[in-house]
């Protein structure tokens, strides 16, 4: 700046950096209590000691939940749901992005077919019928259930498809010189260049894979076949005693203990804060592309 | 003619696992919908004809649904809450926005904005036990808090009166990090030298975010706005079934709960499928015109 600022300004400048920061970790400020209470004895919990730091620090919830065979079960059902659910969809995302990149000139039904997906997004049967159609096809109670109807992710292949039209068109056309077909010129030139935007959509997909829950909840008939999230839900957000009683009436009280339902929590979002850094790199990109776009 | 459709062949062939997909998981229940005007019998038939064996009654359903008073109340509270959560969500991440541009040091900057939107990746089962924790009413921080202020504790998630309030904040502090990022882009998109003329006319701080960024970043608000127009039917499913009980029906009752319950709990399936066709219909028409107005206003195309 040309000028010194005025001391309005300064003085203006003092207030917004203390107010921006408290905001923000007054944002965060929920989830450090919730894992000092994680950490913490349930005497010091219960008797509301635990503020921001753990009280007699203690491991006893994580190992009491690590032994908790119907948790680390629900863990791994989440984790084999991500690893099928993003990889599918990750497939499906990139060949219906690519044909729909193109131009109308060469791929004369491009519109048709936006159209026909997009009208997905725009109107649904609603949930009864959905519900139906799942169990007609019998993919309830089984992981294809979770897995394969939220495979077209529209909106990732829409992100896809803008990254796909902002590359240079002299790429393809080489390519195409060069008697490479569309499938060749899809996975050997155009995927390696946006690997970027790959890795957002790979995330986006990952965090709603992991963060699924209602579909577990109506489609799944036996709780011990839960993703981790719809496990969380029926024990710390709605306990029903009907299911729980079917999975650990004797550990009933300690599940529903205060420090035992944070380290669940904590565990639960624990894979979310591991991959959060990379998210945040490629995302504030992918998401101003992706929305923004003028 | 030939040589065209073997050349468009591949990019047919590459949409087709998707194009089955979207037929079978989001058309196919759209025929669904059929159910919605039929005394629907489970027993009666397999797969699609499932949905065209029953018995045909017109628009009872629809008439029933709109005499029960849960349905009135569902869809009035959907719209209030639904409202208020747009308008927050407008207000509180252009604000954050505009002060966060005024920050010049980015280490700082940075660190806020990674703090401020990480909730919006965390589901809301996770927040939902948060938020149950820290607002219970014996043992939870916030009334802790309340209490050592000399105040009676509340119980949030128990009141009539303070149910819609929790919501529209629980949700502000769960997505206005995000929405801060999108604004915060269209801000550092403004040109430089129009700041540097602006300094050069001697013009304030405040007068150069009065009249140069305000009004650059006007038209993406106009297009939020626009676009938010689609979601008044949307208060939010997966937060209001974390955080209700039956005490705050009367509050924070909306459509998709009342579908869940009246569909999935009781198994009224033609009464739940009207219901959600209602929303659908309504959903669908609210849409077109948000898009038709971006479109109009904005230039904005989806694809």
């Amino acid at each position: 700046m040309f000028h010194r600022p005025s001391f309005k300004y300064r003085t203006f400048s003092v207030f917004n950096y203390v107010f921006l920061i408290i905001l923000s970790l007054l944002c965060l400020a929920p989830m450090v209590h919730v894992l000092a209470i994680s950490f913490s004895t349930s005497t010091a919990a219960s008797a509301g000691l635990v503020k921001l730091w753990p009280v007699d620090a203690t491991l006893a919830s994580y190992s009491f939940i690590l032994s908790n065979s119907q948790f680390v079960k629900s863990f791994l059902i989440s984790i084999e749901r991500c690893i099928l659910g993003v990889s599918i969809s990750m497939f499906f995302t990139i060949l219906l992005a690519y044909p729909l990149s193109k131009e109308m000139k060469d791929f004369r039904f491009r519109t048709l077919y936006a159209w026909y997906f997009m009208f997905t997004v725009l109107f649904g049967g609603g949930l009864i019928p959905w519900y139906m159609t799942i169990k007609m096809l019998s993919l309830d109670n089984s992981i294809w259930g979770l897995v394969l109807p939220g495979a077209v992710q529209v909106f990732n292949a829409v992100l896809m498809l803008n990254f796909f039209r902002g590359l240079p068109k002299e790429l393809e056309e080489s390519a195409f010189i060069d008697g490479a077909s569309h499938w060749t010129t899809l996975w050997r030139i155009l995927v390696p260049i946006s690997m970027p935007s790959i890795a957002t959509i790979l995330l986006f997909s990952f965090v709603g894979q992991w963060n699924s829950w209602f579909d577990g909840l109506i489609l799944m008939k036996s709780p011990d076949k839960y993703p981790l999230a719809t496990y969380l839900q029926t024990i710390i957000i709605k306990p029903d005693f009907n299911k729980i009683s079917m999975l650990q009436a004797k550990h009933m009280s300690e599940i529903s203990d205060r420090t035992t339902k944070a380290a669940q929590i904590i565990v639960g979002s624990l894979p979310i804060l591991l991959v959060y850094p990379f998210l945040q790199r490629f995302f504030v990109k992918g998401i101003v592309v992706g929305s923004v776009k003028e | 003619m030939y040589r065209r459709l073997k050349k468009e062949f591949p990019l047919h062939a590459m949409i087709f696992p998707s194009f089955i997909f979207a037929l079978v998981f989001s058309y196919f229940p759209m025929v669904g919908v059929t159910i919605a005007f039929q005394k629907f019998v489970r027993l009666k038939g397999n797969g699609l004809m499932g949905f065209f064996n029953s018995k045909w009654i017109g628009l009872d359903n629809f008439h029933y649904i709109f005499m029960m008073p849960d349905t009135m109340l569902a869809i009035k509270n959907t719209l209030i809450i639904a409202s208020l959560k747009i308008i927050a969500g407008l207000i509180v991440p252009i604000t954050i926005a505009l002060l966060l541009n005024e920050v010049r040091n980015a280490l700082i900057k940075r660190g806020i904005q990674t703090l401020i939107y990480l909730p919006h990746f965390l589901s809301w089962i996770i927040l939902g036990g948060i938020l149950i924790d820290i607002l219970s009413p014996e043992t939870g921080i916030v009334n802790q808090i309340i209490k050592s202020l000399g105040f009676e504790p509340i119980f949030f998630l128990g009141s009539n009166d303070w149910f819609r309030p929790v919501l529209i904040i629980s949700d502000v502090w769960k997505e206005f990090g995000f929405s801060t990022i999108v604004y915060l882009a269209a801000i550092t998109s403004v040109n430089p030298s129009l700041y540097e003329a602006a300094v050069i006319d001697g013009a304030t701080r405040l007068q150069q975010t009065r009249h140069i960024t305000i009004p650059t970043i006007f038209p993406i608000v106009i297009l939020m706005m626009t676009l938010s127009l689609g979601n008044v039917l949307n208060a939010g499913f997966d937060q209001i079934f974390t955080l209700y009980n039956a005490t705050v029906y009367e509050t924070g009752d909306i459509l998709d709960t009342l579908v869940y319950r009246t569909g999935i709990v009781n198994a009224q399936y033609s009464v739940a499928t009207a219901m959600g066709l209602f929303k659908s219909v309504v959903s669908l028409i609210l849409i077109s015109i948000s898009y038709w107005l971006a479109y109009r206003l904005s230039n904005y195309r989806i694809f």
